[in-house]
């Protein structure tokens, strides 16, 4: 008998299985509903992936998207117009959304070079929820959109209790991962990796470097629709403090941490990113408080937290905790240059030149 | 037409500190083609760094004649030099080990540094704005009809004006601006000719970040107050800024922050201020969809 390795279809059939029972085990509220919010941000991590980790555009607005998904879900299925769409019709409906946004900002700069792309994200995800604050007729300003209806399964109602939403974000999440898994080996997949690579080149070899981008950036906004759909199910209320820029840069840290266009990667990386956000840091706070008497909030300098592990990760090690193999490559293909300047910098130091 | 035109003064000196900040991303933008996300971090450093050494001064009030200038002095070339060393910092420890990696590293090491420097300047002085002193004396010098012009606006558009004078200045007459010039064009071929190109990009973040701590200063003074997250927004316009110049041109990001000055101020008076970002906002991707080289830019080709 051979040895008992543990990876492939294996390991994902004993993690599945480890999380059909977690709701058993622990049978703590807060825990599972803790769970839900991160598989909601595993998921955007997982959409993300597909725009910077696969086609390598930088996309700093995510957030932008997961609030046109919660918005959509909020405006088509509440109180707020009287209009009560299942919320099984509204994933579809709002990664469709979310996706058309995706297309409309993508259209017009994808043409241009890939840092531009990422000051225009960068704005967009600056004044999509200023613009649902602003239109506070439709989506009442500051105070969001409350009492979205809550969803039911063939008459089951899902009410306040996590554990379905558990169960409903954990089916996302598994489709979720089989679609990036698929079409990162479609030739579709094939081609961002080419056009992240080299896009001069991709496009000599016949690749329509301008859709095949777009349909990253489409693909990729349409996750987090399906992620605000859930969330902003599960909470009831939307209000456009949640989509700040801190969203998106928190889930580009869980990227760059995880490992950037690795899928096992990016889910754990999200995973660590959300149990650090949540509980590490409160519990490293009341430690320094109790036990070293110190007056240190490490909730407060969460983002600068994120920020020095992007920094950090980015220099010394590029392609994140689990790298994807091509990446990590890529990634390091220009290290030699500097330390072979710098030889030569001495040697012609030496010879007084 | 009192309204429009008083606008276009405001417009003309908020303008000012967008063409400020503007320039030094053209100028980092220029040598190494990067996005330096933190730079609009780097100008909300600058108002406050202004509003430590005022309280080192112990000015707390109006101040005059030489003593007027002092303060501003000390404080100008306080605020420039800790900003330029800051920029230099980041360039040392965050972009140069990136230089020949792929463009996606240095990008994203950019926002996290740009995060890192928000969140130490609100460990610093607080998530709520910091009242600086008022210190200059603020008297209307112009009047025609209803339209009013003020010292500090007068004081914003001269400053800016003079630091691109002799930006421009250095950039085309010093041999360390030729420097900057050829390591712009061809870092490799800058090299070969024995320019230290290490050297050369530490000096342009040095000056690109010392004219955000002019910025920083400025709209210190202009506004009274600082906000530990002020450079996020105010980095987007001037970017947009340097955009609509023509990025890499010096007169280009001057002309454009007073546009996008312009263009602020106007939407905040004739359509609701709620609105303004999303005006300037518009305009950059417009400026990016039909003249992405901008009002004075050359187009590049794409560098291979």
């Amino acid at each position: 008998m051979g040895r008992f390795k543990l990876e492939g279809p294996r390991a994902g059939a004993l993690v599945m299985a480890a999380c059909l029972v977690i709701p058993f085990i622990d049978r703590n509220g807060s825990h599972i509903n803790f769970l839900v919010d991160a598989g909601a941000f595993v998921l955007l991590a997982l959409g993300l992936n597909i725009v910077i980790g696969f086609a390598g555009l930088l996309d700093l607005g995510y957030a932008a998207f997961f609030a046109i998904g919660s918005y959509a879900f909020a405006m088509l299925s509440s109180p707020q117009f009287n209009i009560h769409w299942p919320i099984w019709v509204m994933f579809f409906v709002a990664s469709g959304i979310a996706g058309i946004f995706g297309i409309l900002l993508g259209a017009p700069t994808l043409r241009l070079r890939g840092d531009y792309l990422a000051i225009v994200t960068l704005g967009f995800g600056e004044i999509v929820p200023q613009t649902f604050l602003n239109l506070s007729q439709y989506t009442n300003g500051p105070n969001g959109i409350s009492s979205l209806d809550q969803p039911t399964f063939f008459g089951y109602k899902f009410g306040f209790n996590p554990v379905p939403y558990y169960y409903l974000m954990l089916v996302l999440i598994v489709l979720a991962i089989l679609v990036a898994r698929n079409l990162r080996d479609s030739r579709l997949g094939r081609a961002w990796m080419a056009i992240r690579e080299d896009e001069l080149a991709a496009a000599h070899m016949g690749i329509n470097t301008t859709a095949a981008k777009l349909s990253a950036f489409a693909l990729g906004a349409s996750f987090s629709g399906l992620a605000g759909v859930a969330y902003a199910s599960k909470l009831g209320l939307v209000s456009p403090d949640q989509f700040k820029f801190n969203v998106s840069v928190f889930i580009l840290s869980m990227l760059v941490l995880g490992g950037m266009g690795n899928i096992t990667g990016v889910v754990v990386g999200s995973l660590v990113l959300s149990s650090l956000d949540r509980f590490i840091l409160p519990q490293l706070t009341s430690f320094s408080h109790d036990v070293m008497h110190l007056n240190i909030d490490f909730t407060n300098s969460r983002f600068l937290i994120y920020g020095i592990i992007i920094v950090l990760v980015m220099l010394f090690r590029p392609e994140g905790l689990i790298p994807s193999r091509q990446r990590k490559a890529e990634l390091h293909a220009g290290d030699t240059d500097p330390s072979v300047a710098a030889q030569e910098q001495q040697e012609y130091n030496k010879a007084g030149i | 037409m009192d309204v429009f035109l008083q606008q276009v003064v405001n417009g003309i000196s908020l303008g000012g500190i967008y063409a400020l900040i503007a320039l030094g991303y053209t100028m980092v933008y220029g040598i190494i083609e990067l996005i330096n996300f933190a730079h609009g971090d780097v100008y909300a450093l600058g108002s406050f760094i202004s509003l430590a050494i005022l309280a080192l001064l112990g000015v707390q009030d109006e101040v005059h004649g030489a003593a007027l200038i002092g303060v501003i002095v000390l404080t100008l070339a306080g605020s420039m030099l800790a900003c330029g060393l800051v920029g230099v910092l980041i360039e040392r420890l965050a972009y140069r080990r990136l230089r020949n990696a792929p463009r996606l590293a240095p990008l994203i090491t950019a926002i996290g540094m740009s995060f890192i420097l928000q969140n130490v300047m609100q460990l610093w002085k607080g998530p709520s704005p910091v009242p600086i002193p008022q210190f200059i004396p603020n008297p209307t010098i112009f009047h025609a009809g209803a339209v009013e012009i003020q010292l500090k606006q007068v004081l914003v558009v001269v400053l800016a004006v003079a630091m691109m004078i002799a930006l421009q200045t250095f950039v085309q007459k010093t041999r360390m601006g030729k420097a900057m010039r050829a390591t712009a064009q061809d870092r490799d071929a800058a090299q070969l000719m024995g320019i230290n190109i290490n050297t050369t990009i530490a000096v342009t973040f040095l000056i690109g970040s010392a004219l955000a701590g002019t910025a920083g200063f400025v709209s210190g003074v202009y506004y009274g107050t600082a906000v530990f997250n002020a450079g996020f927004a105010a980095g987007l316009k001037a970017f947009t800024a340097a955009v609509l110049g023509g990025i890499g041109n010096i007169a280009g990001a001057m002309l454009g922050g007073f546009l996008i000055g312009l263009i602020e101020a106007l939407t905040t008076q004739f359509i609701s201020d709620q609105w303004a970002n999303v005006v300037v906002f518009s305009v950059l991707v417009a400026v990016l969809i039909f003249r992405p080289s901008g009002l004075l830019g050359e187009s590049l080709p794409n560098k291979v």
